[in-house]
């Protein structure tokens, strides 16, 4: 057992979310919630970040942001796509300036469906994000991964 | 000691004949060959410098005195004809007033002196020679390869690199001329040949703005000359036989006869070092070329000021002037140091910083224990080394990416490698432990603290020196940024930049390795010989620092450990994607540009506000010193 | 006199007891802010999370000057655990503060670049005061030598409580707490990103982590140096201490360099010149 499980940084990115599920979110990092006692810190930086919390979809504008912040995060690293929009482009799926969920550009590691994704749901991502990140860290690397292709 | 009168005399028959030589490979035959023979020489006297106090040669020529008053005439002469050519009347009225106290002083003695003039040679002259024959020598290398760009940047100078050459080894030769002199008049009559060069030098352009610089260097050089002069009437009034017109007689004379010429002399030399309030003919001089301000501006003639203050040291300390005197250099290492952090023109963060080091090697000479001056020759060795180092650095800079400006140097590790990292260990050897500075510094605070009101001084060097942290730690920053899309300019270097680049660079690091060397060898003899007590680092300390020294030398080489690394990407811009340059997209589609610019702290640290703090702080101390020899002398 | 049994001690020991300083700070923190927080042991895990992390870097140099970064803070700190020369000690831990500078600087980065600038402003905000401090100490002692302090039977802080007081201050600076924490900080109080340190990772960022752990170990050392006469009273002083800096930490938000730069060096100035200038003159009067 790593010790990345015990200590997992997350960048929380808001792609093009209505802002609901990042409060959610952010309410994890709250008192009530306090996912910090579980290691996890919300680092701003993706240099610095294990686990990457996005929520909202992808368009134009922030296709290429994503796909810089997860080539600058190191490896092992895990993508939780939080809320419906970030899973599949929820309601403005089909709105002309929307390419889709997070999955288009990157390749995305657990999905946290809910509008908006309640705490306990995001927080229960997270956690099976941990795992799955042991396991990559676990399996040999294949070279950088810069990301799934577009669907 | 045949090699003294060799110094002083050989450097000026180079100077002639460059005078005459006009072919560019003569005149790089003739400067090359004659560095080298005066370095040679300089490290000659290494051997034959005697192992305890000074060693005399008395020079038997009578007419050598009338000959240099005749010399002093004929330039006060061709400094009046400059004045009027140029409607300076200040320096006509200074050079007149001070050839009349001149001829005064001439007819007061030539009805009493009769003894024979020395030259001598001690350890502390020793160092400063080292410092004249090797530095200096290497910079007049340098300048072959820097002068020939020069001209070819400014066609609308006058190549008068003849002049600037016989200048530049004439000036070498009144140096030597001034450190091996024990008899006073000929101490001044070196010094206001070094004034003559440096006047002359700074106007070497011919642009209205080097004219006026050049006249406020002579101008403030003359007022230190005609205190210089007021000493010599003095001494001669009171011991009309000349007996004390030699240093080492004079030093060792006496607290009550010696004040009153020391405190004129040191006066002089604050003038020369241009502490403040006479900091400005320093800055102004940075228009000269840039080895003019290398040998005179920060190793060599501003060396002269601070050299004579702290040979009178032993009669200044412990007296309320000395004190005056060491509040003045320190008040003026604090400001200048300020100053420098708002300044972006490199030269002038230079001339800052050196005008900020001989106001802290003047403190310890003007507070004066056996402790304070070690350090004070310490101060004077480490800084002529590294600040020449960094003058060339700059020149050469300058020369290739076309900017004196701090802020254009961006990424020079990438553009110019050989020369950035030169320039790196140049600045680090100006405020990192374990160099030379800092190990000075260091050793002027412990010994501040036992002197009396040591705590000022203390104080001005906690927080001076962390001021010359922040300059100096910003422009390594600005130079080590790998800035990766930029393009490798270090080609065209002319090959004697290089050699004196590379031997200085040397030196720098090769001296703190052999800094207990010099101290157990040069400095201590020369503090034990004055003072009867000297001090040393203790033995731990520099077992330590040597370890520091070497920990330092072999970090670099996990450079080539991780050269190979393969896993490298773009810095973060909050995810906007940006070309390697950071050109990004930024909002209404436009494309924009991160510059990235120091701090300057203008508000805080601006230059007109402190330089006239300072230049009000000083002068006042100046009127109180003098007030109060005044009270002395009458 | 160099105690090479004791520099060894702190090389091998400092980190274990820094991590642990760490990981108290940061549940207080979170018990003030009434949450769980972490387990004790969470700055370990951190650091042996970013072992296991690639290495990324934005230019290879940047190894260098962290590494040398990591070094010279280890040499220092066992420098003065060793008894060496206090004022060396802080100039060896300038240089030290100096190669992360630098290491911000290599990156070519805005982020790091303003840290950067932020770290010197506060490197030249707390250097001075500590300077103060080490000469206040060799007024009362007699010596630089930390084995000397040390060993002194004299009660430091009744002699220094102006420089203690000035020190404490810029601890605050030193221990990147609020509201002095301008160039880099916890990663709660977050504002330009996180500055300085922004562009490393992995197994860098831990070396960094891993010297702030050493320095650490060395502020307390250096509050404990106040106290040597009696070794329980400086224990529970350095609890206090650290205690107050966690306090001070969660109370205030970050303050503007200016106000750093000035309240650094006026107020700390202030009590510490005052306190050195009436030992000078009650030297003058009572032998010490």
């Amino acid at each position: 057992m790593t010790h990345l499980s015990k200590s997992p940084w997350i960048l929380h990115y808001d792609a093009s979310s209505c802002n609901g599920c990042d409060i959610e979110v952010l309410a994890c990092l709250s008192p009530l919630y306090d996912v910090e006692r579980f290691g996890i810190i919300n680092t701003g930086n993706p240099k610095h970040a294990d686990v990457l919390v996005i929520t909202g979809g992808i368009n134009e504008q922030n296709r290429q942001v994503v796909q810089n912040l997860y080539n600058q995060m190191p490896d092992p690293k895990v993508v939780v796509a939080v809320g419906i929009c970030a899973s599949s482009g929820g309601v403005f799926r089909e709105c002309y300036n929307v390419v889709g969920g997070i999955d288009c550009i990157i390749p995305v590691d657990v999905y946290v469906p809910g509008c908006a994704a309640r705490p306990e749901s995001i927080i229960d991502g997270i956690v099976r994000a941990l795992s799955i990140l042991e396991e990559k860290k676990r399996m040999p690397a294949h070279g950088r991964a810069t990301g799934g292709g577009e669907r | 000691m045949i090699t003294l009168p060799f110094l002083v005399l050989f450097p000026a028959v180079i100077a002639i004949l460059l005078l005459l030589v006009s072919a560019d490979a003569w005149r790089r035959l003739v400067v090359k060959a004659g560095a080298l023979i005066i370095g040679i020489a300089s490290l000659y006297l290494l051997f034959i410098t005697p192992e305890t106090g000074p060693g005399f040669f008395p020079v038997e020529f009578d007419s050598i005195s009338e000959l240099m008053f005749l010399a002093e005439m004929v330039i006060a002469a061709f400094l009046v004809y400059l004045g009027i050519k140029y409607k300076k009347y200040l320096a006509i009225f200074l050079v007149v007033a001070q050839a009349a106290l001149l001829v005064y002083y001439e007819s007061l003695a030539a009805t009493g002196t009769h003894i024979v003039p020395n030259l001598f040679i001690d350890q502390f002259s020793l160092i400063l020679a080292l410092i004249i024959g090797i530095i200096g020598s290497l910079i007049c290398v340098y300048a072959l390869g820097y002068m020939a760009t020069y001209q070819e940047h400014h066609p609308e100078v006058r190549d008068r690199r003849r002049t600037f050459f016989f200048l530049m080894f004439f000036f070498l030769s009144s140096m030597f001329g001034l450190v091996f002199s024990d008899f006073l008049p000929w101490v001044f009559f070196f010094w206001e040949l070094t004034t003559l060069c440096s006047f002359l030098l700074i106007g070497y352009s011919g642009t209205g703005e080097a004219i006026n610089n050049a006249f406020l260097a002579l101008n403030m050089n003359l007022l230190g000359g005609i205190a210089f002069v007021g000493a010599l009437l003095y001494l001669a009034f009171v011991s009309p036989g000349g007996e004390l017109l030699n240093i080492s007689t004079l030093i060792h004379s006496g607290h009550m006869v010696a004040l009153v010429p020391a405190v004129l002399i040191a006066f002089a030399g604050i003038t020369k070092a241009a502490l403040m309030p006479f900091s400005a003919w320093l800055v102004g001089a940075m228009v000269a070329p840039t080895p003019v301000s290398a040998l005179l501006h920060s190793s060599t003639m501003v060396k002269a000021g601070v050299y004579i203050i702290v040979r009178f040291a032993p009669v200044l300390t412990g007296t309320m002037e000395g004190l005056i005197i060491g509040l003045i250099g320190g008040f003026t290492f604090l400001l200048a140091s300020a100053i420098a952090i708002s300044q972006s023109n490199a030269k002038k963060v230079l001339a800052y910083s050196t005008i900020a080091n001989l106001g802290l090697i003047v403190a310890c000479a003007g507070v004066g224990t056996y402790k304070l001056v070690w350090a004070a020759i310490l101060l004077i060795i480490f800084h002529a080394i590294a600040k020449s180092l960094l003058f060339l650095c700059v020149g050469t800079v300058e020369h290739r990416i076309g900017s004196k400006d701090i802020e254009d140097m961006t990424g020079l590790i990438v553009r110019m490698p050989h020369v950035a990292v030169m320039m790196f260990i140049g600045i680090a050897g100006m405020f990192l432990a374990p160099f030379g500075m800092l190990i000075s510094k260091w050793a002027a605070i412990e010994a501040f603290i036992e002197a009396q009101f040591g705590l000022i001084f203390v104080a001005i060097l906690a927080f001076g020196g962390s001021i010359t942290v922040f300059f100096w730690s910003k422009w390594m920053g600005k130079i080590i940024s790998v800035c990766p899309v930029a393009a490798k300019v270090e080609n065209r270097i002319p090959q004697e930049k290089w050699i004196a680049l590379s031997l200085l660079t040397a030196m720098t690091v090769f001296i703190c390795l052999a800094f207990p060397l010099i101290s157990s060898y040069l400095i201590e003899p020369f503090v034990l010989s004055v003072y009867g007590a000297t001090t040393r680092l203790s033995q731990d300390n520099v077992t330590i620092m040597v370890m520091m020294l070497f920990l330092l030398m072999i970090m670099p080489f996990s450079l080539l450990w991780f050269r190979k690394e393969k896993n490298i990407v773009p810095p973060y811009m909050a995810g906007r994607p940006a070309t390697p340059d950071l050109h990004f997209l930024g909002s209404m589609g436009v494309t924009r540009q991160v510059t990235l610019g120091n701090y300057y702290l203008e508000e805080v640290f601006g230059e007109k506000r402190l330089f006239m703090a300072g230049t009000a702080l000083c002068f006042g101390l100046i009127l109180l010193v003098g007030t109060l020899t005044a009270g002395v002398a009458l | 006199m160099i105690l090479l049994e004791y520099a060894v001690l702190f090389i091998v020991l400092a980190p274990f007891i820094g991590g642990l300083l760490a990981g108290i700070d940061r549940k207080l923190t979170a018990r003030m802010q009434g949450r769980v927080g972490p387990p004790i042991l969470q700055p370990f895990y951190d650091v042996g999370k970013l072992f296991q992390k690639e290495q990324i870097v934005v230019t290879p140099s940047q190894h260098f000057y962290v590494l040398s970064y990591l070094v010279f803070i280890v040499a220092s700190g066992a420098l003065f655990f060793a008894g060496g020369d206090l004022l060396l000690v802080i100039f060896a831990f300038t240089l030290a503060h100096i190669f992360l500078v630098l290491g911000a600087y290599s990156s070519y980065s805005p982020y790091s670049f303003i840290g950067a600038e932020r770290e010197l402003i506060q490197i030249i905000a707390y250097e001075p005061m500590i300077i103060l401090a080490a000469v206040g100490m060799y007024m009362v002692t007699k010596s630089f030598f930390v084995w000397e302090i040390m060993t002194s039977s004299l009660p430091l802080i009744l002699y220094l409580p102006g420089v203690f007081l000035g020190f404490l201050m810029v601890l605050t600076i030193k221990l990147r707490k609020s509201p002095f924490d301008l160039s880099t900080s916890h990663h709660a109080h977050q504002e330009i990103v996180k500055g300085v340190t922004t562009e490393f990772s992995g197994p860098m960022l831990a070396r960094v982590e891993i010297a702030h752990w050493y320095e650490n170990v060395f502020l307390l050392g250096f509050i404990y140096l106040f106290f040597a006469w009696n070794p329980l009273v400086g224990i529970i002083a350095i609890i206090v201490a650290y205690l107050l800096e966690i306090l001070i930490d969660n109370t205030f938000s970050r303050a503007t360099w200016k106000f750093t730069l000035k309240s650094a060096w006026i107020i700390a100035g202030m009590m510490g010149l005052v306190n050195l200038g009436v030992l000078y003159y009650l030297s003058g009067v009572v032998p010490v």
